[in-house]
């Protein structure tokens, strides 16, 4: 079942109520942009509880969690700072106050595993993708793209505009504490690498 | 010495597998696992192990093992030759290997995979509970390669003597029932295009997905220029990219996708998807 919603807060308070309710027989839930999929093991009544679950959700407030803290150590040394500064009419160095001044939440993740899509960008931040996507970005890279922010777990081809780096391992999944240091409800603060 | 299997030769993809790791769809993290499910599990049954055991999917066969203890295998999925040294044995029937022992499988006749399980299972370490090698995401082993020595778990049931088991045999058209949605209404009469439709199985078909040469889907005007934001998309989904030709998701698809999904496939349908070879005329069947 992929249920669609207005708006990421709605997303996210489905996503939420979903979390809490811990529905019997759901094997995948999988929060997007404007979408919550919902996968049941074949043949249960997971989907009928699923389905009550999202009709009695309150898509105004999101489910009281305490989310997790995760704190990114970042260098700001990307490829594309000077191009992300001049695109806002700002300094290197105000850009960089910016997205490390904000503090961010995991909508979803997709793409490639422990790639965490980050909302809470400030409005100067939020810009178009490149033009001509690399076609190899290193692991770590930080980006932006429209209303996200996000780090590459692993090298890929990639169409963000970089503005730094991570050393931070943001999926091993050999990892006993979970294989992905973010999870859809997290909340993220990039912090400038001494 | 502990008990294991050396891999001595391999096709061109030869890979562990198991029932995957459902369940990590939301940290972007595909489900993997045998493409024909019911291959894999019952070579598992014939050879005493739990369904879920590891065991090796070969694609085009083509591989030798050598046995470095006593062990049972089973070789399933399409029709194929399976020896053990000189002698040909039963391929769908339990055969017992001596420490030394080298099993040699043959091209399959008619479909793609076959299926090998081993008693004990394969136990290479776990990576999010499960064996599997994800060709997306490369979670789980590497592909196999001469020389590797594979780890057997201990043999924990019997095997099972079923008399005659037929071979699964790859269609010569295959008809795919799709459910329509959840983007059908991003084309024009869904159904009726889906039915027209004449594809084949393209070369550039793999894990990922069965890519389908033929015929090109049409947007509907309202929808032709629009974007879909990246949704959670299912094994099986008939995906429908800008050139409008289908890409049917297998175990190793992305979690999420920014194309409109037209239907999903029947769950009963894919493990005929895994066994499809390049140029296998298709005709995708919708369900309302």
């Amino acid at each position: 079942m992929l249920v669609e919603l207005d708006s990421l807060a709605e997303v996210e308070a489905l996503h939420g109520a979903l979390l809490v309710a811990d529905v019997p027989d759901v094997v995948e839930l999988v929060p997007a942009a404007t979408t919550v999929l919902i996968a049941v093991r074949p043949g249960s009544d997971g989907l009928a509880r699923a389905r009550a679950v999202v009709e009695a959700a309150d898509l105004s407030h999101p489910p009281d969690r305490a989310p997790r803290q995760v704190r990114l150590p970042i260098s700001y040394d990307g490829p594309d700072l000077e191009l992300v500064a001049s695109t806002a009419g700002i300094s290197v160095d105000e850009v960089v106050a910016l997205h490390s001044g904000a503090e961010y939440t995991v909508a979803f993740c997709g793409f490639a595993p422990g790639f965490g899509y980050l909302v809470g960008l400030p409005e100067p931040l939020r810009q178009a993708r490149l033009e001509n996507p690399r076609t190899r970005v290193p692991a770590g890279s930080v980006g932006i793209a429209g209303e996200f922010t996000g780090a590459y777990p692993t090298a890929s081809p990639g169409g963000w505009r970089l503005i730094g780096r991570t050393t931070a391992i943001l999926f091993d999944p050999k990892r006993s504490s979970g294989p992905a240091l973010l999870t859809p409800g997290d909340h993220v603060r990039f912090e400038v690498a001494s | 010495m502990s008990r294991s299997l050396t891999v001595l030769r391999v096709g061109p993809q030869t890979l562990i597998q198991d029932l995957g790791r459902p369940g990590n769809a939301h940290l972007g993290v595909p489900p993997s696992g045998a493409l024909d499910v019911p291959a894999l599990t019952l070579a598992n049954r014939l050879v005493g192990n739990p369904e879920s055991a590891a065991g090796i999917e070969a694609l085009l066969g083509r591989i030798q093992l050598r046995a470095n203890c006593s062990c049972t295998v089973a070789v399933t999925g399409p029709s194929v030759l399976v020896s053990v040294g000189d002698h040909l044995v039963d391929s769908h029937a339990p055969v017992h290997l001596r420490e030394g022992d080298v099993l040699g499988l043959g091209a399959p006749v008619g479909g793609l995979r076959c299926y090998v399980a081993v008693s004990g299972g394969i136990e290479v370490p776990l990576q999010l509970s499960s064996r599997a090698t994800d060709i997306l995401s490369g979670i789980g082993p590497d592909p196999l390669r001469a020389n590797d020595v594979l780890p057997l778990g201990d043999v924990a049931g019997l095997p099972e003597g079923a008399d005659v088991l037929s071979p699964s045999v790859a269609p010569a058209e295959l008809v795919v029932p799709v459910l329509l949605g959840p983007r059908d209404d991003w084309f024009d009469d869904a159904h009726a295009q889906l039915t027209a439709g004449r594809w084949t199985v393209s070369q550039q078909s793999n894990r990922v997905g069965l890519r389908l040469d033929g015929d090109a889907l049409r947007r509907a005007a309202a929808f032709e220029a629009r974007e879909l934001p990246s949704e959670g998309v299912i094994t099986g989904s008939v995906q429908v990219p800008a050139n409008g030709r289908p890409v049917l998701f297998l175990a190793d698809h992305p979690v999420t996708g920014g194309y409109p999904v037209i239907g999903v496939v029947t769950a009963d349908a894919l493990p005929k998807l895994a066994q499809a070879r390049p140029g296998t005329p298709v005709r995708l069947h919708p369900l309302r």
